[in-house]
């Protein structure tokens, strides 16, 4: 692979705090090689300004391996950027041309306030989690691991769920800023197992009722979501969650929420 | 201070059990009146606090990340161990304990981690019951691999994500108790000091990352579950958060390091590709199993690895270790590698890279895979094509990470690998009860030293953070917190706070004010290239006593000029980072003097004065059977106090892989 | 939880969007079907139409029609305006996946409108002089039965080239609606799994077409005079 190194114009929202309005800023950046990942180029911005006496830009981040759910850039219009399966961390430079502008906000929803420029507060993650996604197994109850056999296609599609990192790139790339995919994946790793059957109807109900709280939207099916989770989780998660939903509406158990 | 270690007596399987039928309890009621604290959320934090809240302790939690599920914990790819003999190999508590305590080098204690190999089949037991979806059979049941360095599968995994699917279980958990009122939740926080009293620590000060304000926080007991400090190198696997801040900040209030020079260097990452880097990515060690890796015999070799003959390769560690291959442990890996770099035979523009190759893997799979399809006599192609789909079967994310940074297939061409920083074995010292040399200051998981010794085996992190977590803390806090039922909550306008909040405080400001012109980032690479260079893959004495005034002159330029940008009472990651690269900057010069003191080799730790005629590690048994635990005595000054290791059961033998 | 409350939360909501949607759906297939009786002839049609007009149970389920109908439009347009307020602050740009997310899933409320529009128009063509004002002509069915002649009140009203396209316009928004819409409400009730999931999006985009198509060739052969 050729590498090359190129000049970039970069327009970022900034933002002081949740309370100020926010704006775009124009930057130049130069000699970036394209062996750099995305973020490392705003390494790169942000030791410039420093050096000029400016204030850098600041963007969450953490593991930078595509698995902690930390970066969240929404680049040019797509969340996470171009590449198909891909958090913002592990999105490389090559995809860009000298001379090129790119765009980066910070994901949009009411639901996940700006705290500084692009970094949001995505707490409203954890309490949907709070509020069911979970099973009640205290330390220390656990029956052998192999006391119970979960069929393998059940454990995979269980696992692909369960692979969700939480980012909210499915509310910033949905049109009505959902957390469908979010809930969903959550509620259906645990509904297939067994282990979570007991809770399933009451999780879902919850959950639901906790995203509405929260300021999210309502699920228009869209699918944007599932086109830019960094983790391919599906929407047949959330066709599951509405059956778990629906059960709970019609049949017994989804009670004393 | 004579070291306690706390090792209950009688027979190693019976020490655990022992101590958890008469260690003290604290009943119901009482539990409800006492606070812990919890510091980090990663494996070992959410799951001590989930057990923690469930038993009914009023509960803290602290995380500098925007939510528990992000720490770093996350990133393990391979799997956790687990005694379970599931595959009627032969596996059994007691050779988990033996491999765990030989892989380490000889330099852990039997009784600790002998309670691990007791506790890690509950561990399996309990994420089950949580929902973690372990790969398993046909059949239903839990599936097992091999990991290196152990003759049985004991492995239990979730793809290529255990640390993911093992940390939402905890974290989980964790989320249920907030939701029950057992736990409070802080995010975007940090701690920056432990407050101290009458000797006991009694709260942490923490800074609100979002709005930059110090908060104090009570609690009886103090669990600093912060994970490594592997970042002192600038380049690692680690998150880019991961820091030593809340660990050195205990030290400093009196609590011991331990064995700090211990650091894990795996062999199997992405090499550096410029000086923009910021992090290195591993690329699973379970790789090591198909692929062959090799480097050009001749120097300098700048053919396209495709082009150079099988001939003119060199697969160094096969020729060096024939037993042993390609799977020699992480460090013996990680030395050869560096070796054949170092000598001038390394490949791709850096020059510090070699290949891990998966051509023979791809052709010997596709000649299976086409005689089990019938077909005896199948051409290149074919078997290429099958070959890459049995391999991508195997290694399919991986292999698509790769691509993803480098921009190479590696079906097609051979991975280029090197090693990077992944782990420290070191960190502070704990007795049996998880108890630092503070009383009511505990470290769990990474955070302590206790468990892999000079040297981790695959799948045992995860082991240990849970281990400690979920099944250690709840018995030995309460044989602490026993003691404690009369204390009141401390209110936090108690002097000590008064005191630790005004020293972290001033700390800050003098910092923001230094206003010089350098970034906090060019110091820590500075740092980090001077730790890779002197305390990395090979130390020796010379180098490691230059380090340590390096480092000092260093601290000496940021306390002067290091640049800081913003304020002080807002979200300023510049200001976060400041802070815990100006604790790397002190850590840095004890782990060079730990590893100065040590003039042995074991482990990940490579002295070059140490070593065989065939330049293997060579351990001094009479001299280093201990663990090195430093006392900070003020500016630079470190008291070494010695715990001497006793091995009743093992018997003490040098490693050999040839 | 009570059963205003299961309806009211953002999945309650779309599930009545997605059971009154299927039932209008019930409903174009009877609709299409009576409707098609034009190609046959003159009685079968007004026979049909009679029949529709006079029986019980059916007026009855018209009411429920109706009431689904102005449910799907006031539950459809709430939820735009619910959902347009979740994001304040709009994204300064936006390619989306045009590959993945064809443009009329994102372009329901729009379509829905469009549809909401045609069904006026279409209701006091027909509707309205058929039920309320009796404005029509009266005919004789074969068997005797006196009714209205709502087959010469289609060939009236598609004598206009304006309206005929009108129609087209309205009746191509519901195809794209459906195409969306049939798919929607079968994932909000859960209907998508694995196994189902092409098969009911494929089953979807051939129902929508053929009963559109149907639809649309109404207006267009009394226009050409290809039925009389």
């Amino acid at each position: 692979m050729e590498h090359y190194s190129m000049n970039l114009t970069l327009k970022v929202w900034k933002q002081k705090n949740t309370k100020t309005k926010g704006h775009f800023e124009t930057f130049q950046v130069k000699n970036i090689s394209s062996e750099m990942s995305f973020l490392e180029m705003f390494d790169v911005l942000n030791e410039q300004l420093i050096a000029e006496g400016k204030e850098p830009i600041a963007f969450d981040h953490d593991c930078r391996e595509g698995i902690c759910g930390m970066c969240s850039m929404y680049i040019n219009g797509r969340a996470h950027g171009p590449w198909h399966h891909t958090t913002t961390c592990q999105l490389h430079m090559r995809e860009y041309k000298d001379g090129d502008t790119i765009v980066v906000e910070p994901w949009r929803a009411n639901a996940f306030p700006v705290i500084k420029d692009l970094v949001v507060d995505r707490q409203a993650f954890d309490r949907i989690i709070q509020a069911g996604g979970y099973i009640s197994a205290n330390t220390g109850n656990a029956v052998d691991a192999n006391s119970i056999p979960i069929e393998k296609h059940k454990a995979d599609e269980a696992f692909a769920a369960a692979a969700c990192i939480g980012c909210g790139a499915c509310v910033a790339a949905c049109p009505n800023a959902s957390a469908m995919l979010f809930l969903s994946a959550k509620a259906s790793h645990l509904a297939l197992l067994p282990q979570g059957d007991p809770e399933r109807k009451i999780r879902a109900v919850n959950m639901v009722e906790q995203m509405d709280k929260e300021g999210f939207g309502s699920c228009s099916n869209i699918g944007l979501c599932e086109a830019s989770c960094p983790k391919g989780i599906s929407l047949e998660n959330i066709a599951r969650l509405n059956r778990e939903y629906l059960g709970a509406v019609f049949g017994e158990g989804g009670d004393n929420a | 201070m004579p070291l306690n270690s706390k090792i209950p007596q009688g027979e190693l399987s019976q020490k655990w059990t022992t101590y958890k039928s008469t260690c003290k309890l604290v009943n119901p009621a009482n539990k409800r009146q006492l606070e812990v604290i919890v510091i980090g959320t990663g494996l070992a934090g959410a799951s001590a606090a989930a057990s923690l809240g469930e038993m009914g302790y009023k509960v803290k939690t602290f995380c500098f990340q925007d939510s528990p599920r992000r720490a770093h914990s996350i990133a393990a790819q391979g799997g956790i161990n687990a005694a379970k003999n599931y595959q009627n190999d032969g596996d059994s508590t007691y050779r988990l304990f033996y491999d765990t305590v030989k892989g380490g080098d000889y330099r852990s204690r039997e009784g600790n981690v002998y309670r691990l190999a007791e506790v890690s089949a509950n561990i399996i037991d309990q994420c089950v019951a949580q929902g973690v979806p372990f790969a398993r059979e046909y059949g239903g049941l839990l599936s097992n691999r091999s990991f290196g360095g152990v003759q049985v599968q004991r492995t239990f995994y979730a793809a290529g994500q255990t640390g993911q699917q093992l940390l939402i279980g905890a974290y989980q958990a964790l989320e249920r108790q907030v939701a029950l009122g057992n736990v409070t939740q802080y995010s975007r926080h940090e701690m920056l000091e432990v407050v101290i009293i009458d000797g006991k620590a009694r709260g942490v000060i923490v800074r609100n990352l979002v709005t930059g304000e110090l908060e104090r926080h009570f609690g009886h007991a103090v669990l600093l579950c912060s994970g490594g400090y592997g970042n002192v190198f600038y380049l690692s696997t680690n998150a880019m958060g991961s820091n030593v801040t809340a660990a050195w900040k205990a030290h400093k209030s009196g609590a011991f390091f331990g064995n700090p020079c211990f650091t894990q260097i795996h062999p199997t990452c992405i090499p550096v590709s410029g000086d923009h880097q910021s992090k290195l990515t591993l690329m699973s060690e379970s790789l090591r199993n198909d692929g062959r890796i090799w480097v050009p015999k001749k120097q300098g070799d700048t053919r396209k690895p495709n082009e150079i003959p099988v001939e003119e390769r060199d697969y160094y560690l096969e020729r060096r270790y024939p037993a042993f291959g390609n799977l020699v442990p992480r460090d013996v890996a990680s030395r050869a590698a560096k070796e054949r770099c170092d000598a001038g035979y390394g490949v791709g523009s850096s020059r510090q890279a070699v290949y891990l190759d998966f051509a023979s893997a791809i052709e010997r799979y596709g000649k299976i895979e086409a005689g089990k399809h019938g077909n005896h006599n199948p051409d290149a192609e074919t078997v290429r094509q099958l070959g890459e789909e049995v391999v991508k079967e195997k290694y399919g994310n991986l292999f698509e990470m790769y691509e993803k940074i480098t921009g190479e297939d590696p079906y097609k061409i051979p991975m280029r690998i090197y090693p990077a920083v992944h782990y420290t074995m070191g960190g502070l010292w704990v007795d049996y009860e998880l108890m630092t040399t503070v009383p009511g200051l505990y470290a769990l998981g990474e955070a302590n030293f206790s468990d892999h010794g000079a040297n981790r085996l695959g799948a045992s992190a995860l082991m240990q953070g849970l281990a400690d977590g979920y099944f250690v803390i709840p018995y030995t806090l309460g044989n602490y917190l026993a003691d404690d039922i009369r204390t009141k909550a401390i209110p936090t306008t108690h002097e000590a706070f008064e005191a630790a909040e005004k020293k972290v405080k001033e700390r800050i400001e003098t910092m923001m004010n230094i206003k010089g012109s350098e970034s906090v980032e060019s110091f820590h690479k500075r740092l980090g290239k001077i730790m890779w260079d002197k305390c990395g893959m090979a130390r020796n004495a010379k180098g490691l006593a230059e380090a340590i005034e390096e480092i000092k002159a260093l601290r000496k330029e940021f306390w002067a000029n290091v640049r800081i940008p913003g304020e002080i009472k807002e979200y300023n990651p510049e200001l976060d980072k400041a802070g815990r690269v100006a604790d790397f900057l002190e850590l840095g010069e004890l782990m060079c003097k730990d590893a100065l003191y040590r003039s042995e080799s074991c482990g990940g730790h490579f002295r070059e004065e140490s070593q065989t005629e065939e330049g293997e590690a060579l351990r001094k048994d009479d001299e280093f059977t201990l663990v090195a635990a430093w006392e900070y005595k003020g500016d630079s000054n470190f008291e070494l106090h010695k715990e001497d290791l006793n091995y009743e059961v093992m018997h003490l033998t040098q490693r050999s892989y040839k | 939880m009570n059963w205003k409350h299961y309806f009211t939360t953002s999945v309650g909501r779309k599930l009545v969007m997605g059971f009154t949607g299927l039932f209008l759906v019930l409903f174009l297939l009877v609709h299409c079907y009576v409707n098609s009786m034009i190609f046959i002839s003159r009685n079968a049609f007004n026979a049909a139409a009679d029949f529709m007009g006079t029986t019980v149970a059916i007026r009855i389920m018209e009411i429920g029609l109706f009431a689904g109908i102005i449910l799907h439009i006031i539950q459809g347009l709430m939820l735009a305006r619910m959902n347009k307020a979740k994001r304040s602050i709009g994204y300064a740009t936006n390619t989306t996946n045009t590959k993945q997310v064809p443009w009329y899933s994102r372009s329901m409320t729009l379509l829905g409108t469009l549809v909401m529009l045609f069904l006026i128009m279409h209701i006091s063509h027909f509707w309205v002089p058929s039920r309320i004002t009796h404005d029509l002509n009266a005919t004789k069915l074969p068997n005797g039965v006196e009714t209205h002649d709502l087959f010469q009140k289609m060939l009236d009203v598609f004598q206009s080239p304006i309206v005929v396209v009108l129609y087209l316009i309205g009746v191509a928004s519901l195809a794209f609606h459906l195409f969306h819409g049939f798919f929607s409400a079968c994932q909000t009730m859960g209907l998508t799994s694995h196994k189902y999931k092409n098969f009911l999006k494929g089953f979807g985009i051939v129902f929508s077409v053929i009963v559109c198509l149907l639809f649309a060739a109404m207006p267009i052969s009394m226009y050409m005079g290809w039925v009389a």
